[in-house]
């Protein structure tokens, strides 16, 4: 009699583990979006093939794209133009007016790593802090931050990889860090 | 405790038959690769298929600040108005798909993928489906 409800587990545990498996890259022909019929299925490459090598995450395209680019996984280019600038900077910032949650360090750093200044100023951040009237809203609406994140960058769930500061134990004062706050919070 | 706990399972069969057939029916509505872009603002009204543009396929070879920057596509899904006259002569896609960096505009099929119908945007799983002009 309980034999039966042990195979109801396990079909269960089957059922979980095929859908974590198919969940994290779902083959082109699946996708919803890919004409199944179209001469492309078989010619491009399959996410699976690509981004299973890369350092995993849990959201977006499973993938951290942060830990791929800094440990060489990928070395995408920075430039086709050879007259093209690149500019990385290493500044952090510390919002404040967080309500509730815990304060917003932005690092420039990453950002510069595949953005260009360009991208972000003038156009969507003044270059002054505090004087972008950035709030959640905006943000689930596609703003601010929001032009990427939860549309290509990490997604907008998850809250605490901006909201990373805690006021209690953060003892600086927030806006342009010293020295890279990332790294001083660690500590 | 090993069948007190069994015991309880038993009493709630009925909800692992419904957790069974829900994480199934999860499972089919996943869709896209995040962050896939699908721009049909003129392939449907020319029958060609509508182009699935996959960022992450192009983020392995380019940083965001190549297209975003020296190409000049906005971050916006569908604000760019390309057209395939453009890049023939070598703007937006045609800075590398021709043939040089990226295969060249007369294999048409392989970008213009998409099924029928579908409407221009950003795609991705559920996390790119938020409430905004996404």
């Amino acid at each position: 009699m309980k034999k039966k409800y042990y195979f109801y587990i396990l079909l269960l545990f089957i059922s979980l583990s095929l859908q974590s498996a198919e969940q994290n890259w779902k083959a082109l022909s699946k996708d919803g979006l890919h004409d199944p019929e179209s001469p492309a299925i078989g010619f491009l490459q399959e996410p699976s093939e690509a981004l299973s090598l890369l350092p995993p995450d849990y959201v977006g395209n499973k993938v951290s794209w942060i830990r791929a680019l800094r440990e060489q996984y990928i070395e995408p280019r920075t430039n086709i133009l050879p007259e093209t600038d690149i500019e990385v900077l290493d500044m952090d910032i510390i919002m404040e007016r967080t309500g509730e949650l815990p304060m917003v360090l932005f690092p420039h750093k990453p950002h510069t790593e595949w953005l260009d200044c360009n991208n972000c100023h003038d156009e969507i951040f003044i270059k002054k802090v505090d004087a972008n009237p950035v709030n959640m809203f905006a943000i689930l609406s596609g703003e601010y931050c929001g032009r990427c994140h939860g549309a290509v960058a990490f997604p907008l769930t998850e809250c605490n990889r901006c909201h990373s500061v805690i006021r209690s134990t953060f003892t600086g004062k927030p806006g342009v860090q010293p020295e890279r706050a990332d790294r001083k919070i660690k500590k | 405790m090993l069948i007190n706990s069994i015991n309880f399972l038993i009493r709630i069969k009925k909800f692992f038959m419904l957790l069974i057939m829900l994480t199934a029916g999860i499972s089919s509505d996943v869709l896209a690769e995040y962050a896939d872009v699908v721009l049909n603002r003129i392939a449907d009204k020319n029958d060609i298929r509508p182009v699935i543009f996959p960022h992450w396929f192009h983020r392995i070879r380019f940083r965001c600040k190549v297209c975003h920057g020296e190409l000049g596509f906005i971050m916006r899904a569908g604000a760019n108005e390309m057209d395939m006259g453009k890049i023939i002569d070598g703007q937006y896609c045609g800075t590398c798909h021709n043939d040089n960096i990226a295969w060249g505009v007369e294999n048409c099929d392989l970008c213009h993928s998409g099924k029928p119908g579908l409407k221009t945007g950003i795609r991705g799983s559920n996390q790119t489906g938020g409430p905004g002009q996404w």
